[in-house]
């Protein structure tokens, strides 16, 4: 394309995460948005600064530095939009991930019910749910109005009744809620998002709106089997916004530069999930997963369907330590390939939590962060899975779905000494299945993205077709049982040059094909023993024409779910065999 | 690139804010001296309530009922007094089960507010109040030396000084806590030790500073009455010269430790203060800085974990290190002149 077929609208996207604030620029550069540059600096929401100003100038001013232009005046705002002679950008978008999650009470009328769904709801964005107050508990009244008091919230998600359904037991909550609110003194008092039977939307608003900021969204569980978790969302990322504004100073001056459409980094990574399973149209999934410092989001999305979870109990920051409620020291320790005691482990955790901005200072640390990442992902693919409707026939039972490509975010990921450490973190966190494409955002983009395609949509999708991304590798996953070293996979493999080899993959190995990036490859595969590639059945195989990553294309043939040997001399064996063949 | 910033200094000017969690009473003034475990503000939380079902109790409407109730709202109530009725020929009345106050009624219903337990702000350290923030707490000052530590389990004292700490490396034994030392605060190194957190209960302990301490002591550290404070982290970790020296150079002087939980967000971490009253004209710590060359600084991760060190050059652009890891560096010189190089995010500036 010789001429620019877009507006020449530069776009300069915050995004201020709980460690460091990263300012993206997006630029037309040969007619066609591409990513630029990123500037980076240290976060600062924590005291002394109290205030993301600071850490989001200096972001800017890096990249400013770094490529030789200007985006503040001198008095430090932003200058917006550009003039003809390149100084200022033409709009702006911010993200944020930064800061205490928000405090959620969850209420409702069951707890397997109404209120669970609650909970999935607060799952959507940055929270942690300080307590769960249902009808169907042995709680009094008075003792729910207390509960509510001491969890001391930012936010009750208040939610029960299917539509047309109970209501008595709804205002008795709606009377709790209302109660406990009044009782707060005013300047702490949460917002309430109603979600709950919609006859009732005239009552709660009469009970509610002269004591809260209320908001009313969709029911969340119009029927008993039915939970809608899409329409509340959009409220809550509203909810979310206001009381990042409100609680973080220097949120509101960017918010405004942004037009007021600063949006959880979460629900930005989200968006670009659904929107490129909708872009492939096809039969997969689209899975991607940002482990940060202050929440590990999983983002699984089917034509254009978008859900995700934001766990803020899974992250690799300062309440790293969580993950010792869902697993033990042991359990991460089996990831690491040398002797690591379950107690150094827990040491290394603990000390994670009081300095969550550090990194590993040696190739031994280094390994122990790695595990953590793995059963980070490992619990967080769980949890989205348990999601999947069962009726879906695009799941093996238990495994995840079959998507394709999988997308990685989060430094521990995309800032991994080797891509081979990247590739296999990937691999024994994620455990994908059939033929897939890991791909790295090296640099963070995909919040950005996400908040920049309400304000330019093209510019999404060309940066998107561009190579700001890392095509790590194809990777087939066989599924199925079999003996350790018997052959699972048959592989034909012809090159670009005509070259035709072929290969047996045992099972219990990873094998790489060798294909430089880019490079295309034609594949004709059968899976042995009942094994399954997603194509079509066990036993089923086919053509393939896939392009080479950065590691060429990676088989695993380990099975699913991946089980380490509970010998530890043969596990470390194995786990340094793997690390092998991946170059990591 | 902005510093991490650890305060450990021999000689300092102190200033704490203390802040209740909700609007209450502050119950010092201005210019009082006062001690760790004084209160200086209290407030009832509130958070027990009761609700009385009127209307139900006298067998009216709830609209009958709140025509019976003789109560208003803000009015102290005491267990059994009558707040509503009498009605109908039985004179039958509904009475208080508890003493509190009314907070709420209408539609047949009272909300009473039940005495709950105060709850009361202590100062954390010895020192002079200097301000007060109206309904909130106060402002403390004092001059000494001042050591933040990385863990606490929310315990406040204060007592004498003694050591059982020689080397950076020592580890604190059970032999070394006997009865001598009943009421003083202990320095100690390394603990793995579960028994002697107990036997620090049992004889008691008014405080115990460690340089480091096995995570696997976490529960029993929290249970204690005494304050514990982690210095330098969790493992076998040593304690850093620096900190060493000022703990043993004051020995058998009183010190005050608030082990409260570290909150990043605020800058609040569990201190130990140790109040010198022969100092000239302190400046409060240092809070902004950026990384530069000359600074002294504490190294927070392997390979030299606890280790003061000196900056030499800092290298703002990403630069390969021994974790294989590609980050913002520094190379820092160790006190056996030995350099290094460190990612500036494993470096603390002690200031």
């Amino acid at each position: 394309m010789s001429e620019s077929s877009v507006a020449a609208e530069s776009l300069l996207a915050v995004d201020v995460g709980t460690i460091n604030t990263r300012a993206i620029l997006f630029d037309i550069v040969e007619g066609q948005y591409r990513f630029v540059a990123v500037g980076k600096a240290k976060t600062t929401i924590e005291a002394p600064y109290l205030n993301i100003g600071e850490g989001v100038r200096r972001a800017i001013s890096k990249l400013e530095k770094t490529l030789g232009r200007t985006f503040l005046s001198n008095s430090q705002s932003l200058i917006i939009p550009s003039s003809p002679d390149g100084i200022g950008i033409d709009s702006f978008a911010l993200t944020i991930s930064g800061g205490k999650p928000l405090r959620v009470v969850a209420v409702g009328i069951l707890e397997e019910g109404s209120a669970q769904s609650a909970q999935e709801l607060a799952a959507t964005t940055y929270s942690r749910i300080v307590d769960v107050v249902t009808i169907n508990s042995q709680r009094t009244q008075e003792s729910r109005i207390d509960a509510i008091i001491k969890a001391r919230p930012d936010l009750i998600i208040l939610a029960g009744g299917t539509e047309n359904g109970a209501e008595r037991s709804v205002m008795t909550m709606v009377e709790a809620v209302g109660l406990a609110c009044y009782l707060l003194p005013k300047d702490v008092r949460p917002e309430v998002l109603y979600v709950g039977n919609q006859a009732l939307r005239e009552k709660v608003q009469d009970s509610l709106s002269s004591i809260v900021h209320l908001d009313i969204a969709p029911n969340i569980r119009p029927s008993t089997n039915v939970e809608q978790l899409v329409p509340a969302q959009a409220k809550l990322i509203r909810i979310y916004q206001r009381i990042r504004n409100k609680k973080i100073l220097g949120v509101s001056e960017f918010d405004i530069s942004a037009g007021r459409r600063m949006l959880p980094t979460a629900a930005a990574f989200n968006r670009i999930i659904g929107f490129l399973s909708k872009t492939y149209g096809s039969s997969k999934g689209v899975l991607g997963i940002d482990i940060g410092a202050s929440a590990t989001t999983v983002s699984l999305a089917f034509s254009g369907n978008a859900m995700m979870k934001t766990i803020s109990h899974l992250n690799l920051g300062e309440n790293v330590v969580d993950i010792l409620r869902f697993v033990k020291a042991e359990d991460i320790a089996r990831w690491i390939p040398g002797h690591f005691s379950p107690d150094r482990v827990q040491d290394y955790l603990y000390n994670k939590t009081i300095y969550p901005f550090s990194i590993p200072g040696t190739v031994d640390e280094l390994s122990i962060e790695q595990a953590i990442a793995r059963q980070l992902m490992r619990l967080a693919v769980s949890e989205i899975i348990q999601k999947i409707p069962e009726k879906d026939n695009n799941v093996l039972a238990g495994f995840l779905p079959w998507v394709e490509p999988i997308i990685a975010s989060g430094s521990v990921l995309t800032k991994a000494p080797k891509l081979g450490q990247s590739m296999l973190m990937l691999l024994d966190g994620i455990q994908p299945v059939g033929v897939t494409t890991l791909v790295l955002d090296k640099n963070n983009l995909t919040p950005a993205l996400g908040a920049a395609a309400e304000i330019n949509q093209m510019l999404v999708v060309q940066v998107l077709e561009s190579k700001a991304f890392l095509n790590l590798g194809t990777v087939i996953a066989p599924v199925g049982k079999a003996k350790f070293g018997t052959p699972v996979l048959r592989v034909w493999i012809k090159q670009e040059d005509g070259t035709e080899t072929n290969i047996d993959v045992k099972y219990g190995s990873i094998e790489v094909i060798p294909a430089s990036l880019g490079q295309k490859v034609e594949l004709r595969v059968l899976p042995l023993q009942r094994f399954d590639i997603g194509m079509g059945g066990p036993g089923r195989g086919g053509r393939l024409r896939v392009i080479g990553g950065a590691l060429g294309i990676v088989i695993d043939a380990r099975g699913r779910p991946l089980m380490l040997p509970e010998n530890p001399n043969q596990r470390q064996e194995l786990l340094k065999k793997w690390a092998r063949v991946l170059g990591a | 690139m902005l510093a991490q910033i650890k305060h450990i200094l021999p000689k300092t000017l102190i200033q704490r804010e203390r802040t209740l969690p909700a609007t209450g009473d502050v119950v010092v003034r201005q210019g009082q001296y006062v001690e760790p475990l004084d209160i200086i503000a209290e407030t009832d939380m509130k958070q027990e309530h009761l609700l009385i079902d009127v209307a139900r109790g006298l067998g009216l409407s709830p609209t009958q009922a709140d025509q019976m109730i003789q109560r208003e709202v803000g009015e102290e109530i005491i267990e059994g007094d009558i707040i509503a009725g009498p009605v109908g020929i039985a004179r039958r009345v509904v009475r208080s089960p508890v003493t509190g106050k009314i907070v709420l009624l209408g539609e047949g219903q009272i909300l009473l507010e039940l005495d709950s337990p105060i709850y009361e702000l202590h100062a954390g350290l010895s020192g002079k109040v200097t301000s007060l923030i109206p309904g909130r707490g106060a402002v403390i000052e004092t001059t000494g030396a001042l050591i933040q530590g990385v863990w606490g389990n929310d315990r406040i004292d204060f007592g004498l000084l003694q050591s059982k700490i020689k080397s950076t490396t020592d580890k604190l034994i059970l032999d070394h806590i006997d009865v001598s030392l009943r009421g003083s605060i202990i320095v100690g190194g390394y603990c793995d030790d579960p028994t002697i957190l107990k036997k620090g209960a049992d004889i008691p302990l008014r405080g115990l500073i460690l340089a480091s301490m096995s995570s696997r002591l976490i529960p029993i550290a929290k249970k204690v009455r005494y304050p514990v404070i982690v210095l330098e982290g969790f493992g076998a970790l040593p304690m850093n010269d620096i900190n060493l020296n000022i703990l043993t150079q004051n020995v058998g002087r009183e010190v005050s430790i608030n082990a409260e939980s570290p909150e990043r967000i605020k800058g609040k971490f569990p201190e130990v203060v140790i109040p010198l009253s022969e100092m000239g004209d302190e400046e409060p710590p240092i809070t902004d800085l950026e990384y530069q060359p000359g600074q002294v600084v504490l190294i927070v991760r392997e390979p030299a974990a606890r280790q003061i060190a000196k900056i030499k050059t800092v290298y703002p652009e990403p630069r390969p290190l021994a974790s294989g890891i590609t980050a913002p560096a520094a190379d820092v010189m160790l006190s056996y002149d030995t350099v290094i190089r460190v990612p500036l995010v494993n470096l603390e500036v002690i200031a």
